[in-house]
């Protein structure tokens, strides 16, 4: 069995041919395999989707109890059979239920990896790396400019800044799914026990991960009721990036609007976004992860989905590696 | 380093003039001498290290890494310093030190580095060094910092650190030397207020007040001297024992770009007085002559020739030793004639008195000045003694009044801060070709001059007339039918070669925003142009 008949890139997304299953489509499709919940690779619509239980919660949260005809659950590290295929789903490290997808056929094994990520996130399971012949990967961050610092560091920064501008909010843009529990995780493993004000997008979101057991501490919605414009002075406000670029931002006095994503490790990001305080965190795999992780799998081929794949096809050339481009549509970095 | 890294990483990215100051004072107050003193001389560009060529830093890096790599990093990243110390690769064989190097010893390496041994000495720097680290110090070796941040107001964090007045610092400040451990000690109650042991030094300026509603009538024109307020840069030239020094009215050294003023500086006295280009005896230049000698570093035979520069001396502090500044007006002026007679005078002439009786005169003359570089008048007490800063009552400036045209609104973008969420930076345009194919051309741009309530009101209008985004900045709706007309008020233009066109505005800001003007009637670029000629 050749790898490219087992798998291979569609307009709709990966399909595989003798499971008659897509990985992550983005069209709606029968028979669906998805990674994990962001938006860009979660989609409604499908007629059967298989996916971690955390995965399927998610969506119905984001998309209504009815976003796909039929779904499955599957168990982490559990095979499945699909039309002789057999499947099986990994932990991926990117956010709450979060999964590698392993396809095997008469010993041909591939790893879909979806987003990944390798540094320790205390809201969800860690990577675990598999040895396989083909390893699918993304490169939303392949570039050796990309080198994410601990997290740690980065909280630190924003309690630093906190403490220096006590008469104003600190505002950290961060996706509502992941991103978002994450940093407010890591600030509650830091030490600060503040109620943290949240904006509305990311309640119920929030709420499942308390559900899940990753516990968020005091949280408040972050709006005009619940204080005065004074009393934001010296809070932490969590929320969308796109909501502090909006009216909605107003409420804040003199805010430092902040950003955590692994795209403000270029500073001229931070500058056109208006970021003042840029946290590199961030829910990808760094240049060296890539590379580490790829070597880890053994694999023989490595196919890039999205992100900048020249770099990584280029490294992988370098290493004796087959590396391509699939070059797939759809996919926007929406977790970063 | 780390720490110094840091707070360029903050100060880059701070817009507000309060929030670096804070930065900066905590900065100060946080970190030991001698790294905080080095950090002080590297922000006010007194840090004395060799510079490494762009070319340089490249190749060192492409001897680490693939070259292919690397010009897919820089491509992306669009900024050298930025990407080397982004892509830097880790040594294999690196010993790592229990701690990152501290700024002192990165500088001290750096400074006995010869020419030959620069390259590696900053490469085992950078190997050493963590990712913002290696951005400071790329940053330290390539020469300007450009963070945004003035001498000036490195300065004013180190008032604000030692709860003295900023002038007391810049009186001191050429006699200080890097890094400056007497100065913290002192600002910090440890030790006492360094002694003003160089000669030449920069005394702190005396500034006025505009003139605002009934100030004068309460005053007596007789108490007054009335002198133009001409549009060049303030100056102070100081003469002492040998040593020659034009300073800045921040105590900024300035001599470097004047030799040719310089060397005409034969006196011992310290000067007040206004830098302009020509010849006083025949010709003033315009500001866009002046700017011609501004902000270089070094000036060719060509441009010392075309634009000379000279001085119009206002005032006189110091005369063969005798400190005049508690002298008043009067008898200070009387000393400056007598003394400006004596300089060389295709360098040095009088800034001249302007007579009148009574208010309403040189309300007269105000608005109708003999020469395009006078801004208004200036007024001084004749008993006022020469004070630092800008005491309220001695001394007034009254201003021309601005230019105004209307220019209709083209671009907005997203302020910072409290203004983050509010499109507050506005580009405006006037009219310019034939009739009915008229195109608007940006003219400039301004983000004061409107209250909070107007604010409001044009960033309502913005958002409901947006025809394109990109990043921070939107277009709107603007053209013969439909737009906002904006009455801008500014001080002067300048020529441009920079700007599409031709033109550059001084002092821009919204004066009144015409809602009840329709777009076809704002100004075109011709009434510009005629300012200039």
């Amino acid at each position: 069995m050749r790898a490219r008949d087992l798998l291979q890139p569609r307009p709709e997304g990966l399909y595989c041919p003798p499971g008659d299953f897509y990985i992550d489509p983005v069209k709606p499709v029968d028979r669906a395999l998805v990674t994990h919940g962001h938006s860009d690779h979660a989609r409604a619509g499908h007629a059967h989707v298989l996916a971690t239980r955390q995965t399927l919660d998610i969506m119905a949260l984001r998309y209504g109890e009815n976003f796909a005809g039929a779904t499955q659950a599957a168990a982490i590290g559990e095979t499945i059979n699909q039309r002789g295929v057999s499947i099986t789903f990994q932990p991926a490290g990117h956010v709450l239920g979060s999964a590698q997808i392993l396809v095997e056929l008469d010993g041909t094994r591939i790893v879909a990896s979806g987003d990944y990520k390798r540094r320790s996130d205390p809201t969800c399971a860690p990577f675990v790396p598999i040895v396989c012949e083909v390893f699918i990967t993304e490169a939303t961050f392949g570039l050796p400019v990309f080198r994410h610092p601990p997290a740690t560091e980065e909280i630190g920064k924003l309690l630093k800044s906190v403490k220096q501008f006590p008469e104003r909010a600190h505002l950290v843009g961060a996706y509502a799914l992941g991103k978002a529990q994450r940093v407010i995780r890591e600030l509650r493993d830091a030490g600060y026990d503040e109620t943290i004000y949240i904006h509305g997008a990311l309640a119920k979101l929030s709420d499942y991960y308390v559900r899940q057991g990753v516990t968020l501490g005091p949280l408040a919605p972050a709006t005009v009721e619940s204080g005065s414009k004074g009393d934001f002075a010296g809070a932490i406000v969590v929320g969308p990036p796109s909501a502090f670029a909006d009216r909605w931002a107003r409420r804040f006095p003199d805010p430092v609007s902040s950003f955590a994503s692994g795209w403000m490790r270029i500073r001229q990001r931070a500058r056109q976004r208006g970021v003042e305080l840029p946290l590199i965190i961030s829910d990808h795999s760094d240049w060296d992860e890539l590379i580490e992780t790829i070597q880890e799998t053994q694999a023989q081929e490595v196919w890039v989905t999205h992100g900048r794949e020249e770099a990584l096809v280029r490294w992988c050339e370098m290493n004796d590696i087959d590396g391509k481009a699939l070059h797939l549509v759809g996919y926007e970095d929406e977790g970063d | 380093m780390d720490r110094f890294a840091e707070l360029l990483d903050r100060l880059v990215l701070t817009p507000s003039r309060n929030e670096k100051l804070t930065l900066l004072t905590d900065y100060f107050r946080e970190t030991d001498d001698p790294d905080r003193g080095l950090a002080l001389a590297a922000l006010t560009g007194e840090l004395d290290i060799a510079a490494v060529k762009p070319a340089m830093l490249r190749m060192l890096v492409v001897e680490r890494m693939d070259p292919v790599l690397f010009g897919y990093s820089y491509d992306y990243v669009g900024d050298l310093a930025e990407t080397v110390s982004l892509v830097w690769p880790e040594p294999d064989n690196r010993v790592r030190a229990n701690r990152p190097p501290t700024l002192s010893e990165v500088v001290e390496k750096l400074q006995a580095a010869s020419r030959s041994d620069g390259p590696a000495v900053l490469a085992s720097l950078l190997d050493s060094a963590s990712i913002p680290a290696r951005f400071a110090i790329i940053k330290l070796v390539t020469g300007g910092l450009r963070i945004g941040v003035s001498a000036r107001l490195a300065k004013q964090a180190l008032a604000q650190l030692g709860k003295v007045d900023v002038a007391e610092i810049e009186e001191l400040w050429h006699g200080l030397a890097v890094p400056y451990v007497e100065l913290f000690a002192w600002l910090e109650g440890r030790g006492p207020k360094p002694e003003k042991t160089a000669a030449a030094l920069f005394r702190p300026v005396m500034l006025s007040h505009p003139v605002e509603d009934r100030d004068l009538e309460k005053q007596d024109p007789a108490d007054f001297a009335a002198e133009w307020k001409w549009d060049g840069i303030r100056v102070q030239a100081v003469c002492e024992g040998g040593t020659r020094r034009l300073y800045s009215r921040t105590g900024d050294d300035i001599s470097g770009a004047f030799p040719d003023l310089v060397e005409t500086m034969q006196f011992e006295a310290a000067l007040d007085g206004e830098l302009l280009v020509g010849d006083p005896r025949t010709r003033t230049g315009t500001f866009s002559d002046l700017q011609q000698r501004l902000n270089r570093k070094s000036v060719s035979p060509k441009m010392r020739d075309k634009f000379p520069a000279f001085i119009r001396c206002y005032d006189i502090l110091q005369r063969n030793g005798d400190d005049m500044r508690g002298r008043p007006f009067r008898e200070r002026r009387d000393a400056l004639e007598i003394f400006v007679a004596t300089l060389e005078p295709s360098r040095f002439d009088l800034s001249p008195l302007v007579a009148f009786d009574e208010w309403g005169d040189l309300e007269k003359i105000r608005g109708e000045p003999p020469h395009p570089i006078i801004e208004g008048v200036m007024l001084k007490r004749w008993d006022s003694p020469y004070l630092a800063g800008r005491p309220k009552g001695p001394w007034f400036k009254w201003k021309r009044d601005p230019h105004t045209i209307d220019a209709v609104l083209m671009y907005a973008q997203r302020g910072h801060g409290k203004r983050s969420s509010f499109y507050s930076d506005y580009t405006f345009g006037v009219w310019t070709g034939p009739e009915g194919s008229e195109e608007l051309v940006p003219v400039g741009k301004a983000y004061f001059g409107f209250t909070d309530e107007e604010l409001k009101q044009i960033d309502k209008f913005v958002r409901d007339n947006t025809i394109e985004r990109f990043g921070p900045v939107r277009s709107v709706r603007a053209d013969r039918k439909h737009g906002l007309v904006m009455e801008v008020a500014f001080e002067g233009l300048n020529l441009s070669s920079r700007h599409k066109s031709g033109v550059a505005m001084r002092f821009p800001r919204i004066s009144r925003l015409r809602w009840d003007k329709p777009t076809a009637e704002a100004d075109r670029l011709e009434t510009l142009q005629a300012l200039l000629s």
